[in-house]
């Protein structure tokens, strides 16, 4: 006799597409704002992007609810660190501080896919990418969510980042200015909104200088 | 370096090969997540062993401390390959260990899904009493090979030394151009014109 499934999922994927690019003074993170499940859409004005810190900004697709909740962890785990240490978290440090709270749920993961950008504490900009259960990364750029694997070979190709681990190393920093990198985005997110179901709506753009944070709104097709 | 989910490629540029401490190295198969968190936690033990004992770990001890750990969660899940490679008081040691909680000793090994076509090449070249750089080009082939033939292999291809004094990064090479090196294309008799004719 086969085993019985359960047919009940703690899980579900609200859809949508999360990208952040990093440059020499700043990084754009980007989500659209479409909540989906199934084949319906929950709404139109969802935003999918949480400022964690100052130079830190998470963006996160996936299932809503577990990134509420991780967003909520990482939030109340960033005010202890500010009255211990008098200061706030870089954005390295928020890194790695994710990559441990996705791991201690290691057999019940977050079903969240993140992208972290913000500046290091040179101020250049910087972009760690993650998967469920907190193996990351630093890249130059990255795509997550439902429109990733329509994204990324795209920036692959523009952007064309070495490898961190050839010898002699070479920079993972875009070489792109900031106007270009935002339109860069922009063209990439209308594009998957195209070919993917569940990317759409509206555009957030978020835009981390060492001077501050702009946020940015475009249109995109509501189909 | 390939991170697979779904049959898409995540990334051609995760760090296989972790940094444990100044003076031994963990290389990653199976879970990144997984080899990433134990292989930061088993730094975390190391350095907590120097603090309480006032010496270094040994090469043993440190891949003992993470066999141990993962066999505790044996059947749970994790997926873990990993090779513990360090220098101790009684010189190098090379260990490896897996998610099952087996660790053996031992000269060579080669770890992962590509494993079987670089233990070819591997134990076909190694002898013991090689130098650095015969051993570290013996190194580089072997990983070339097994991102030839494996779908799940590729990327960079890295190479690090472990000494007395530590640990240092040889070479990273993209296995893309590892390949025209070890097996040069000679030009077609068009192009060999066409370059003469440029030169003239």
């Amino acid at each position: 006799m086969t085993k019985q499934h359960a047919n009940w999922s703690p899980y579900d994927n609200n859809g949508g597409t999360c990208v952040a690019i990093a440059g020499s003074d700043y990084c754009v993170i980007a989500a659209d704002t479409r909540m989906s499940t199934g084949y319906s859409i929950l709404t139109r004005d969802y935003s999918k992007i949480h400022k964690l810190a100052d130079k830190a900004v998470l963006s996160s697709s996936g299932f809503q609810a577990d990134v509420k909740a991780l967003q909520k962890v990482l939030k109340s785990r960033h005010l202890v660190y500010q009255h211990q240490h008098n200061k706030q978290m870089s954005c390295p440090a928020m890194a790695q501080l994710l990559s441990n709270t996705l791991y201690f749920k290691r057999f019940f993961p977050y079903y969240a896919f993140n992208v972290l950008g913000g500046l290091d504490e040179q101020g250049k900009g910087c972009v760690f990418t993650y998967d469920a259960v907190g193996s990351y990364e630093k890249v130059g750029y990255s795509a997550q969510g439902s429109g990733s694997t329509l994204i990324m070979p795209f920036l692959d190709n523009q952007l064309k980042s070495p490898s961190p681990l050839l010898l002699p190393a070479q920079d993972a920093i875009t070489p792109l200015s900031e106007p270009e990198a935002v339109d860069l985005v922009k063209t990439v997110f209308a594009s998957a909104t195209e070919r993917d179901i569940y990317t759409g709506d509206k555009l957030e753009i978020m835009i981390l200088k060492a001077d501050g944070i702009r946020t940015e709104v475009m249109e995109l097709r509501k189909d | 370096m390939f991170l697979i989910g779904f049959l898409y490629l995540a990334s051609q540029s995760v760090k296989k090969i972790i940094e444990i401490n100044p003076y031994m190295l963990g290389t990653m198969a199976g879970g990144a997540a997984d080899c990433q968190f134990w292989h930061r936690n088993l730094g975390i033990k190391c350095r907590l062993h120097e603090l309480a004992n006032k010496r270094r770990i040994s090469v043993s001890g440190a891949s003992k401390l993470l066999a141990n750990m993962l066999y505790s969660y044996r059947g749970m899940g994790l997926s873990v390959g990993t090779m513990i490679a360090g220098w101790d008081e009684t010189g190098p040691g090379l260990y490896y260990v897996d998610n099952e909680g087996g660790r053996l000793k031992g000269d060579r090994f080669s770890v992962g899904s590509g494993s079987p076509y670089a233990y070819g090449v591997l134990d076909s070249g190694y002898k013991f009493d090689m130098s650095v750089e015969e051993a570290s080009e013996l190194a580089r082939r072997s990983i070339y090979h097994a991102t030839f033939r494996d779908g799940a292999s590729g990327g960079v291809a890295s190479v690090y030394h472990v000494g007395p004094n530590g640990w240092t990064k040889l070479s990273g090479d993209d296995v893309g151009e590892l390949h025209y090196h070890y097996y040069p294309v000679p030009p077609a008799i068009a192009e060999q014109v066409m370059e003469e004719a440029a030169a003239e």
